[in-house]
């Protein structure tokens, strides 16, 4: 007992689940069990995250995917949803194209993940040496502009000072603007010529 | 056999039952981890059925109450205090029925997914403060976490009204997921007002910080966390779909809501979910603003139950910790159940008028108050503004010197911001001094002690300054 490093043995249980749900999402017929599959995909991912010691991030993940994006998703399945919508059926034809896409994204994939040398798992003696450190912090710092893990950049341009403040600023306009024009396009149309009244 | 037995209990005592007690756990030890797991999942697992339990049978003496009736008498003699077991008796003997169009996996599976994220946010809630928190895994954002587990609820109620193949479990289940959906916000907004107050989202820390009199609870902080506390109670009320706000279950129009069609021990867990929801959301409460696991007196450090004065004082210290967090449990969920015995239901359009016209708003409002006392008056309270005798009796030193002592956080990454303001950020962040140009400057002006008048806390922070640079060198 122990020989088995248990944060492998749990990384190995949640990715397996995170696979086993995406192949459910992609086998099953009834959208609404999709939905509910993919649920369950992403939320073990979020135990992914978790297990890297990245809790925002997870936490991030269980707010966002599982309770937002879903809920709105299978609202959106509800609201709308016809008899012939309910269950789905692939055709033969989008099976051959499917798996040829999605086939060549693996390889390109799986190649990536073992040609970058960063990527490769570590020594195990090096690994339980690691310590998750707080993390929500530099998160917040990145997005105000300031790496807090490049600070021992040669110049004092790169130090610190390339974090993500513009792209942060942009997508939060870019929400605002979506979130007007959707307000904007859902308001009470008021009628052209009111109809008398009394 | 037996010494796999012998180990096993070996495990069980060093892994999770003497880390109580502040001695150290051997780490990679499989059988600790899995059995130490195991204890935490039973123990909060009892929590939320056993409180269940009591919840049902309070709701229903406290509703005979206020509607001048006597409640359950007939069972278990004195209060009818087995009513609740006579009740789930009942449940579980009963049929378990499904309709006939229900789509049989997502129908038979809503309970439990709805339970299960009722649960998960009991994981990331502290019992027992101080240097060794009694909490079963002490997350570094567990504000965030809690709060994002409490919005997975609604899932398994979406679950369950559509699979229902009955209308009225659809529209109870549009009703309650729109609720729910819309109060995430406000709640979440004035779970910020804490956060911000305690610079940290460990919920470990914000209830450290809290420590002594009552007057540094966080709702006393300053008038913006009194309303808060106020806003948040209400949109918790709302979030755990308890009546006024209760019209996704609505009896006269949609019979029962999202689970209309469930029976027996199925039904049985939407309701253990419910109150779960309510139990958690009320610690959540009293974590957040009313002081988590510190009584109105500090009891315990007045008596001496710290860490500092042995590992046995330490462990009785943490259980009155533990009386205090539950009590405060209890209670909000007893004002829940007040307030819905009291207030009659309102429309769904004066619900959604409430989230969106007033609590969030509010929360809005409260929350830049709060920013402006922060900045305004860095680490003062409320009380600590008050003419002369009422300030001396709000800080007295004597309960005071303990909590500066004994309350160091359990990670060393955040200093008590209430002393001076100093947000010391994480131990590889930059120091100020590292990163040239006028910008830092400013930060360091902004972040750290700013003024010199304030002498006890500034030389505080100071020296925390100072040797936190000389941990990095």
């Amino acid at each position: 007992m122990e020989q088995i490093y248990w944060p492998s043995v749990f990384f190995l249980i949640f990715g397996g689940l995170a696979c086993a749900f995406s192949l459910a999402v992609l086998l099953s017929t009834n959208i609404v069990r999709m939905a509910f599959y993919l649920v369950l995909a992403l939320a073990a991912t979020a135990g992914l995250f978790f297990l890297a010691g990245q809790e925002f991030v997870g936490a991030m993940q269980l707010l966002i995917y599982v309770g937002g994006t879903l809920v709105l998703l299978i609202f959106g399945v509800m609201l709308t949803s016809q008899e012939r919508f309910v269950n789905m059926k692939t055709p033969a034809g989008d099976w051959v194209l499917g798996m040829i896409a999605g086939g060549a994204l693996l390889s390109l994939l799986t190649a990536a993940a073992f040609s970058v040398p960063e990527w490769r798992s570590p020594e195990r003696a090096a690994v339980e040496k690691l310590q998750a450190e707080p993390n929500a912090t530099p998160i917040g710092m990145g997005l105000l502009g300031a790496r807090v893990d490049k600070i021992d950049a040669p110049t004092s341009e790169q130090a610190g000072r390339s974090g993500y403040l513009f792209p942060f600023e942009i997508v939060s306009v870019h929400l605002l603007v979506v979130l007007i024009g959707a307000a904007y396009l859902a308001r009470a149309k008021r009628r052209a010529n009111p109809l008398p009244t009394g | 056999m037996a010494s796999g037995i012998n180990n096993l209990l070996d495990w069980l005592l060093s892994s999770w039952l003497l880390s109580g007690l502040g001695w150290s756990i051997p780490s990679d030890s499989a059988v600790g981890y899995v059995v130490a797991a195991l204890i935490h999942i039973v123990l909060i697992l009892n929590l939320v059925a056993v409180g269940a339990l009591v919840f049902i049978w309070l709701e229903r003496k406290i509703s005979g109450r206020i509607q001048d009736r006597l409640g359950p008498t007939r069972v278990g003699g004195k209060f009818g205090w087995l009513q609740t077991l006579a009740d789930g008796l009942k449940l579980i003997t009963k049929e378990d029925l499904m309709p006939d169009g229900a789509d049989g996996f997502l129908f038979k599976i809503a309970p439990y997914v709805s339970f299960a994220a009722s649960i998960a946010a009991f994981i990331a809630i502290p019992f027992a403060g101080g240097p060794y928190p009694w909490i079963a895994q002490h997350l570094n954002t567990g504000v965030f976490f809690v709060v994002a587990v409490l919005g997975l609820e609604v899932f398994g109620v979406i679950l369950a009204g559509y699979s229902s193949a009955s209308k009225w479990s659809l529209f109870g289940a549009m009703r309650e997921a729109a609720q729910v959906v819309s109060y995430e916000v406000p709640l979440g907004m004035c779970a910020v007002v804490p956060v911000l107050i305690a610079g940290s989202m460990d919920m470990v820390v914000i209830g450290n910080q809290q420590a002594g009199l009552f007057t540094n609870w966080f709702i006393f902080h300053d008038p913006a966390t009194f309303i808060t506390f106020w806003v948040y109670f209400t949109c918790a009320t709302a979030s755990v779909n308890r009546a006024p706000f209760d019209l996704a279950e609505a009896e006269s129009e949609l019979v029962a809501g999202f689970h209309t069609e469930y029976s027996g021990l199925r039904w049985s867990f939407f309701f253990m979910a419910e109150y779960g929801s309510m139990l958690s959301v009320s610690i959540l409460a009293s974590v957040l603003f009313l002081g988590a696991w510190n009584g109105p007196i500090p009891i315990a450090s007045i008596l001496g139950l710290t860490y500092e004065n042995g590992e046995l004082t330490g462990y009785l210290g943490n259980l009155i910790g533990l009386t205090n967090v539950l009590l405060k449990g209890v209670v909000g969920v007893c004002v829940m159940i007040w307030i819905r015995w009291t207030l009659p239901r309102l429309r769904i359009d004066q619900v959604m008028a409430t989230c969106l016209k007033y609590c969030t708003p509010i929360a809005a409002v409260m929350f830049l108050g709060a920013v402006l006392w922060q900045y305004n008056l860095p680490g003062r309270t409320f009380f600590g503004l008050l003419p002369a005798p009422a300030a001396m009796f709000a800080v007295d030193e004597g309960w005071d010197a303990p909590r500066a002592a004994s309350v160091e956080p359990a990670r060393p990454a955040v200093v008590d911001v209430r002393e001076g303001r100093e947000a010391e950020l994480w131990e590889a962040s930059p120091t100020p001094k590292q990163l040239e140009g006028p910008n830092w400057l400013e930060v360091e002006r902004g972040i750290g002690v700013g003024d010199a008048s304030h002498s006890k806390s500034a030389s505080h922070t100071h020296n925390q300054h100072f040797a936190s640079q000389g941990r990095r060198d």
